[in-house]
């Protein structure tokens, strides 16, 4: 079951470290609208996070909150794109736009996954993923139409992230097993169908990837190795939990 | 969750309905008298506009102000369920400020006046905001005994007489009660927990005992303003009312828990049936509203500084065809 832990982890954690970044923007959000819609989907990918969590658990991992608050940052399987800092509106829209879109795609094929209990889940967590992907289409053409700052902003941050982005289809050492087992079609299809569904929405938003030739993909996220946001952010995160994590809080 | 509005006791009182068409303001006070809501189109005294947009606004500002001690919090969280449970309060509360700014637009002030009254300093917020939560002992106390005291301000204030607040306020109350049985079951855990939890319950509910006991505003100081505003239901219940009100209910239930109310002289006199107290400090919450709290400075820096970063957002959604629709009510 060494496979299916893997890509449930390398999920669980990218959603628990994405739904946190999203709801440091409450209170802080551009217009109130916006800081709403960012806890909103804090919510949903932290209740996803803790389902794949409980999925776990019933494979004989510990309790949700005992291996979502006491592991070190080396044992965090997300993608270094999700632990960043929110910087810039821009940055953390583009963010929500190339997680989110590589998100619902892994979920719309997990849904017919050889692994019901995960099959299951992401048939549930489809509709949900819907919302999201609208709203981060919906933003990304809106501010890569506007104006000439916002324009400008949003490039830069497409720029800053791509290699990040490209990080998210990190392959595990299982890939071969999971996709033989009818378990998940694999990371390199899933970015083949990621990038033919972005590239139109930033072509309409006056958008450019990256030149091909450029692209270094940031990876090492899977396997723990991260960038020096991820320890404090979940040095803040465990920071009640630890005073005493057999308590009950 | 939110505090009293404040009205400031030692504004000229007898201005209030100065240059007033008589006939008009006797219809007007009519209709208040038979339980009817006025509407944003109705007539209305320019004091009642004036007071309405003042309290509504400052509820707004209270909504999201409150947003940012708690908010600390939600990113340290123990546990999935209290993160879950405490990002969907906060939003609440943001989703508040969203209501209340559309009821108080409709009275002709836009959101971005007030909130750059807000950020100038200009307009008030509930003082308790300007107070630090220190540990998560503290994030428990706030939901549990202010949004208490906002409830029983807010209940009151659903039964005024300006139609979209009132309604705002029906929804605001449904969520807060929610607010509420999550506040007390985080302090229940906290206070049957283990001997730290305990210790940090008890620390913060001393902490907090000051600024509840302020959270009413000072005695009301019975002048013909309060009278006219209370007439009009603009003012629904006087702060010491509703002082009582709160120490009323909860205190039993904070004495229950085997928590300490710091306060010697707090008791029920079952003679009157009023609870006696010591008076808090008013020289402190005057100094508080006025700016000089522990976090005034703070809140209304980090409240700017997303003002600011988010300036280029909302030049991007202007175009040149957008034009200002007041929402509906």
């Amino acid at each position: 079951m060494n496979h299916i832990k893997e890509l449930l982890y390398k999920m669980a954690d990218d959603l628990l470290i994405l739904g946190h970044r999203n709801s440091e923007w409450t209170g802080l959000g551009p217009i109130l609208e916006e800081d709403i819609a960012f806890s909103s989907m804090a919510q949903d990918k932290i209740g996803q996070s803790q389902t794949l969590f409980q999925l776990l658990h019933d494979l004989g991992e510990q309790e949700p909150d005992t291996v979502a608050f006491t592991r070190n940052a080396n044992q965090f399987h997300n993608a270094i794109i999700t632990e960043l800092p929110n910087m810039d509106y821009a940055f953390s829209i583009m963010r929500h736009f190339l997680y989110d879109t590589a998100d619902q795609l892994r979920f719309d094929m997990l849904a017919n996954s050889s692994y019901e209990p995960l099959a299951k889940v992401a048939r549930k967590v489809k509709g949900e993923l819907k919302y999201h992907v609208f709203h981060a289409n919906t933003w990304v053409k809106k501010l890569g139409n506007a104006t000439e700052e916002s324009h400008a902003r949003m490039q830069t941050a497409l720029n800053e992230i791509w290699d990040d982005a490209l990080g998210l289809f990190e392959e595990s050492t299982f890939e071969e097993q999971l996709i033989k087992e009818g378990v998940f079609v694999g990371e390199v299809e899933l970015k083949n169908r990621w990038l033919a569904i972005i590239s139109p929405i930033l072509s309409d938003s006056m958008l450019t990837i990256p030149h091909e030739s450029t692209w270094k993909p940031n990876i090492g996220g899977r396997v723990g190795k991260h960038t020096e946001h991820l320890q404090p952010l979940l040095d803040e995160m465990s920071e009640v939990f630890k005073i005493d994590p057999t308590a009950e809080w | 969750m939110y505090g009293n509005a404040y009205i400031d006791p030692n504004e000229k009182p007898k201005s209030i309905i100065d240059g007033e068409d008589p006939i008009k303001l006797a219809e007007f006070e009519a209709r208040i008298a038979r339980g009817e809501k006025i509407e944003p189109k109705d007539w209305m005294p320019r004091e009642y506009r004036k007071q309405l947009i003042r309290m509504i606004e400052q509820h707004a500002h209270s909504e999201i102000i409150g947003a940012l001690p708690e908010g600390t919090w939600i990113t340290r969280a123990p546990g999935f369920k209290r993160k879950l449970a405490l990002m969907a309060k906060v939003q609440d509360e943001v989703g508040h400020a969203q209501l209340l700014y559309s009821a108080a637009e409709t009275l002709g002030k836009s959101r971005e006046a007030m909130i750059n009254d807000l950020i100038t300093g200009k307009s008030k917020y509930s003082n308790v905001f300007n107070y630090p939560a220190f540990t998560w002992a503290d994030a428990c106390i706030i939901a549990w005994l202010i949004d208490a005291g906002a409830i029983i301000n807010q209940v009151a204030n659903a039964k005024g007489s300006y139609g979209p607040y009132c309604r705002a306020l029906d929804r605001i109350c449904t969520e807060e009660s929610f607010h509420l049985k999550y506040g007390h079951d985080n302090v229940v855990t906290l206070a049957t927990g283990t001997p730290t939890q305990r210790k940090m319950v008890q620390e913060a509910l001393n902490r907090w005992w000051p600024p509840i006991m302020h959270f009413f505003g000072p005695s009301d100081k019975i002048s013909n303003h309060t009278e006219i505003l209370m007439r009009w239901k603009v003012k629904m219940a006087t702060n010491d009312d509703m002082r009582q009100q709160f120490l009323n209910m909860y205190v039993p239930k904070i004495w229950d828990l085997g928590l300490t109310v710091p306060d010697a002289n707090l008791k029920k006199n079952e003679e009157t049936g009023k609870w006696e107290y010591t008076e808090p400090d008013w020289d402190e919450f005057k100094r508080v509203i006025n700016g000089d709290g522990p976090c005034n400075a703070e809140r209304l820096a980090v409240r700017r500084m997303a003002e600011e970063r988010g300036r280029w957002v909302r030049e991007a959604l202007h175009t040149p065809k957008s034009t200002y629709v007041v929402p509906l009510a």
